[in-house]
């Protein structure tokens, strides 16, 4: 008989992942679960979401249950020195990153990655939704997750073919709910826990207080305006809104008012009318394609720009330097600055990159 | 237990022992046949404290003691909390005594005790220096006594580093001083005499499970004298002499009267067994991992206890490696939560950053062979070289 195959599993104390590692176990892998003790500020570590000592104790019981080894591994230094710097570093400078997507390239699929594999591992699997196959070449893909609902395809457009090589995602065939029924017929103790969401280290608080707390000079009072330059009221640093917030503007106004930009250069946050909101045309930089090469330019796809967006159809084109522009065929209102615009044919994710302020355009 | 259905070699003696089939037996009677609460006036209840009384007759015989020295805990941390309270509130009482002096390689149930009673009760703190093995001297414990000082604490046998002090030294310097003198020698106990006569100390701390005992229970002795007089800390029904309240664990106390008996007995033996068997590993690593070192005394070490650094190498990671190749060891603390904290007592003996995350604990017991240490001398250049190229 030949060896075994070996599989590290990113725990998290979680269903997904729980399940994940239960699924692999029936599929013949050795098993081995690994959880990441990431970055929680001092004094708040029992508030973050994915690896405070409660979560540990579940992994933990969860990995008793399925008889396979489990071992927290430190990366708080390495979070902290990537995630947590990219997500404040991003809002000093007026836009609204997605650590997640940092946290995946450099964390798990990297400094994780590279633990399994010094552990003589053959994979890394997470308890991710989305699907992994190959093309007539052999090319690793990453397709969107059965349960469309929950695909988590636009997080991992980050990976490349090297990674993928290494990749396990078992949860992705599979409906959410289903995740949830194995889980109680193994009689793990994760199956009704609530969906994790928001940014593990922020824990329940707010990420304005935090944004507060670590980069004071965020508190940054500019003007309101309307699109003609009319000032209608005062805002209270850029960093605190989103494009297509409503909420929270402070202003009386005979019409909903909408966030449409925020303005970097005269620090001012810029409002309109609903119809006045969305844009057609982004740019994205920081490219990364999943096959290793670029389509051929110009060429239309779906896009999404947020993890919880429908994609829609649009044109797009290649520049120099890592970057695209699309041409969406309908106005999206909430392109944000910061986010992912990820690229798919169908049901395969192609890349993406990070959208850039439309000053840039 | 897993599904990695390999070899699974214990070399973590010091964390923990199995029970001895021979303790087991004689702990069995006392859950269901002798069952009573020692306190009652019946005889169920006078059959378990005959059972408990017995037990104190042979801890007190192994440790040269009276049996009215003898005081059941429930594990070697509880005693150095008993101890170090006890004493520091009792001495600020009787005779406004201050001062407490400890090393800084304590097992963290003597170092977080004194700290918290420096924090919370303003109990001057002082730390004694120690050489690059980790080691006390007496000279320097005598140089720093005060008519204040409350409490002496110093480690018999290193957990982390194995080092031995020179206990009985230094209790004959506090003797004369008429200051107590205690030692936590729950990491010793199972290798090194625990006379209290010849080790000239006032409080001893033994934690049964460290000698092939039960886990839970544990010892403190404490000398009658008129100088050592104790505060309880766990008030109630005024069981052991009203230092430690609290329903007697019966059989778990036969246990480790037991254990202790037969560590007496065997305790050379084993030495004689293991001893060879932790030169050759210490030899065979030194010599074939490139920039490791031996932490802790060469000689005067236990001499089942074995421990290292390794240069830029994640000792976390080392640890998680040799479990998957089947061998299971510590840093020398337990950090099972990942949390990668140079320890107190490796930056006590000079050891920086990089050295020190890089701790390997590799301790032997009775179960260890020839043929275990051969296996894991075979693995262990492997995953200190890949660990190397991790970082």
């Amino acid at each position: 008989m030949s060896k075994r195959e070996r599989v590290v599993v990113a725990m998290s104390g979680g269903v997904d992942s729980s399940v994940a590692a239960a699924i692999l176990l029936q599929q013949g892998y050795e098993v081995i679960g690994m959880m990441l003790r990431l970055w929680s500020e001092s004094g708040r570590e029992d508030d973050n979401r994915c690896c405070t000592p409660n979560a540990i104790a579940k992994a933990r019981r969860v990995s008793a249950i399925l008889g396979i080894p489990l071992y927290v591994i430190d990366a708080k230094q390495v979070f902290y020195d990537t995630v947590v710097r990219y997500f404040l570093d991003g809002y000093a400078r007026g836009i609204t990153p997605n650590p997640c997507l940092i946290c995946n390239r450099q964390i798990r699929w990297e400094f994780l990655l590279q633990r399994a594999l010094a552990l003589e591992a053959d994979f890394l699997a997470t308890g991710h939704y989305v699907r992994l196959s190959q093309d007539t070449c052999g090319r690793f893909q990453i397709r969107r997750a059965f349960d469309h609902s929950k695909d988590q395809s636009y997080i991992l457009h980050v990976l490349n073919q090297e990674k993928l090589a290494h990749a396990r995602f078992p949860i992705g065939e599979y409906q959410k709910s289903q995740v949830r029924q194995i889980a109680e017929e193994l009689g793990l103790p994760v199956a009704n826990l609530p969906d994790s969401q928001d940014l593990c280290f922020l824990g329940a608080e707010d990420y304005r207080r935090f944004l507060i707390r670590n980069i004071p000079q965020v508190v940054d009072p500019g003007p309101i305006l309307n699109q003609n330059g009319q000032k209608l009221g005062e805002h209270q640093g850029l960093a605190f809104y989103t494009i297509g917030q409503r909420k929270g503007l402070g202003i009386a106004s005979p019409v909903p008012l909408y966030v449409i930009k925020k303005d970097g250069r005269q620090n001012a946050l810029i409002v309109g009318r609903q119809e006045e909101l969305g844009i057609k045309d982004l740019m994205a930089r920081n490219l990364n394609w999943v096959s290793g090469e670029p389509p051929t330019s110009p060429f239309r796809a779906l896009v999404k720009i947020r993890s919880t967006a429908q994609p829609v159809w649009g044109s797009i084109t290649l520049l120099e330097d890592r970057s695209l522009t699309i041409q969406l065929d309908q106005p999206l209102r909430d392109i944000t600055p910061g986010q992912a615009a990820v690229i798919y044919d169908d049901e395969i994710c192609l890349g993406g990159g990070i959208i850039t302020e439309p000053a840039v355009v | 237990m897993n599904n990695l259905s390999r070899r699974k070699i214990y070399l973590d003696y010091a964390a923990t022992t199995p029970v001895d089939a021979r303790v087991i037996e004689t702990m069995m009677p006392y859950f269901r046949e002798v069952f009573g609460n020692p306190s009652s006036i019946h005889e169920f209840g006078q059959q378990a404290e005959a059972a408990l009384e017995s037990a104190r007759e042979q801890v007190a015989k192994v440790l040269n003691c009276q049996t009215d020295e003898v005081i059941f805990t429930g594990c070697g941390s509880e005693s150095d909390n008993l101890a170090l309270r006890g004493i520091a509130f009792g001495a600020r009482l009787g005779r406004q005594a201050n001062h407490i002096l400890i090393s800084p390689v304590e097992h963290h149930a003597v170092l977080r005790t004194a700290q918290q009673l420096a924090e919370l009760h303003k109990f001057e703190l002082e730390y004694l220096p120690v050489d690059r093995y980790g080691m006390v001297s007496p000279q320097e414990v005598e140089k720093r006594l005060r008519p204040s000082t409350a409490l002496v604490s110093i480690i018999y046998g290193n957990n982390e580093i194995g080092t031995v002090n020179p206990v009985g030294e230094i209790g004959e310097i506090c003797q004369s001083h008429s200051i107590p003198f205690h030692t936590d020698a729950v990491q010793a106990a199972a290798y090194m005499p625990v006379d209290v006569k010849q080790l000239h100390v006032d409080l001893l701390s033994l934690g049964g499970h460290k000698f092939y005992g039960p886990k839970g229970v544990g010892v403190l002795f404490v000398r009658k004298s008129p100088e050592i007089h104790l505060a309880p800390t766990q008030t109630g029904g005024g069981q052991e002499f009203g230092l430690r309240a609290g329903t007697h664990n019966v059989p778990l106390i036969t246990g480790l009267a037991k254990a202790l008996e037969l560590t007496q007995v065997e305790r050379e033996q084993r030495a004689e067994n293991l001893k060879p068997l932790r030169d050759h590993l210490v030899g065979s690593i030194l010599e074939t991992i490139p920039d490791s070192l031996l932490t802790g005394h060469p000689s005067q070490r236990l001499p089942n206890h074995a421990s290292f650094v390794f240069h830029n190498v994640d000792g976390n990671a080392l640890l998680m490696m040799l479990d998957v190749e089947g061998f299971a060891c510590s840093s020398g603390s337990a950090c099972k939560t990942g949390n990668p904290e140079p320890s107190d007592v490796l930056t006590a003996i000079g050891l920086d950053h990089d050295w020190a995350l890089g701790s390997l604990r590799v301790t032997l017991g009775v179960g260890t062979t020839e043929k275990q240490i051969d296996q894991f001398l075979h693995v262990l250049p492997g995953v200190v070289e890949r660990l190397r190229r991790l970082i």
